[in-house]
């Protein structure tokens, strides 16, 4: 049990730590690596508390797939970032202050927990020992949850397409193959049969 | 202290939650770490689904975390596809340069 807490402090101390850092840090490429950092850690715990199933889908999109894109655009428009900076500490009252009240009220309602009257079971499939976590989402997601996930599955194609879309540049310099051009070609355009005659020859008119 | 309850997660969470609210404001003209701030919000709220999922014994909650994750990596690729473009337009990414569609 006491390594238990031990693991959990240790782990959930270095995701806070690395948030701080990820918001405050003046490099840019620094904040995407803590970023990294913080989804590993925050995997970490999911798979200490049983939940490994998701700790790992944590480690596959974010760190393989959120945070690659964010290092790849980061490395792209590296601009003047010394600039970006000015006005970091302007800020800061007004942020801090935003940032404290929804804290305390996070911690009311986290606070107003003990005085709930009980938990309510709502599993309609409840926890089964025997299974592995995998087994039981696999189990859930392929039939009660079936059209929300189809539906997911929609709004990652709908993403996939309007980043390529708005990130699509045409450029005019270039010659491309426009198939339609060329199987829509008309003998009457190309090709014209004309009486040679003899002595004079053929005025070719371009 | 010793034992981890639920309690405990949702703080974490609550702290992740706030650190990326703080953030939004404190870097109010580097874009790219107000996406990032947004992502902390979702892991906070992944944090918060997986934590009451497991301490009320219902599988849904990581369920909807995976869709949360959906959506929070659609949303990454469709703000960062937003910036590459902007900065192709404009040649900067800086907030106060985001003021075209001011009326």
């Amino acid at each position: 049990m006491i390594a238990h807490a031990l693991v959990f402090y240790l782990l959930s101390s270095i995701t806070i730590l690395s948030s701080i850092m990820v918001i405050s840090s003046k490099n840019t490429v620094h904040s995407v690596f803590l970023l990294i950092l913080a989804f590993v850690n925050v995997s970490c715990l999911f798979i200490m508390i049983g939940a490994e199933f998701i700790g790992m889908i944590l480690l596959i999109v974010y760190v393989g797939a959120v945070a690659v894109l964010f290092l790849f655009v980061v490395m792209m428009l590296e601009g003047n970032f010394v600039k970006v900076k000015q006005g970091f500490l302007q800020y800061i009252p007004f942020g801090f202050f935003i940032a404290a009240v929804i804290f305390f009220e996070l911690i009311i309602i986290i606070g107003s927990w003990q005085y709930k009257p009980e938990f309510i079971k709502t599993a309609k499939i409840a926890y089964n020992v025997k299974e592995t976590n995998t087994e039981q989402i696999g189990k859930l997601i392929y039939t009660d949850f079936f059209l929300p996930f189809q539906l997911s599955g929609i709004i990652l194609l709908v993403a996939m397409i309007g980043a390529i879309l708005l990130t699509f540049r045409r450029r005019d310099n270039l010659k491309r193959q426009d198939i339609l051009k060329q199987t829509s070609r008309e003998r009457e355009d190309s090709i014209e049969l004309v009486d040679a005659e003899s002595n004079k020859g053929v005025k070719v008119n371009d | 202290m010793i034992e981890i309850t639920l309690a405990h997660y949702l703080f974490l969470s609550a702290i992740i939650f706030t650190l990326g609210v703080f953030g939004i404001f404190v870097n109010r003209k580097n874009v790219i770490v107000i996406l990032m701030s947004i992502e902390l919000i979702l892991l906070s709220v992944n944090i918060n689904m997986v934590a009451f999922s497991v301490y009320l014994q219902n599988i849904t909650g990581q369920i909807f975390t995976l869709f949360i994750l959906t959506v929070a990596a659609a949303e990454a690729a469709i703000g960062l596809a937003i910036l590459v473009v902007f900065f192709r337009n404009k040649g900067s990414i800086q907030v106060e340069d985001i003021n075209s569609m001011k009326g």
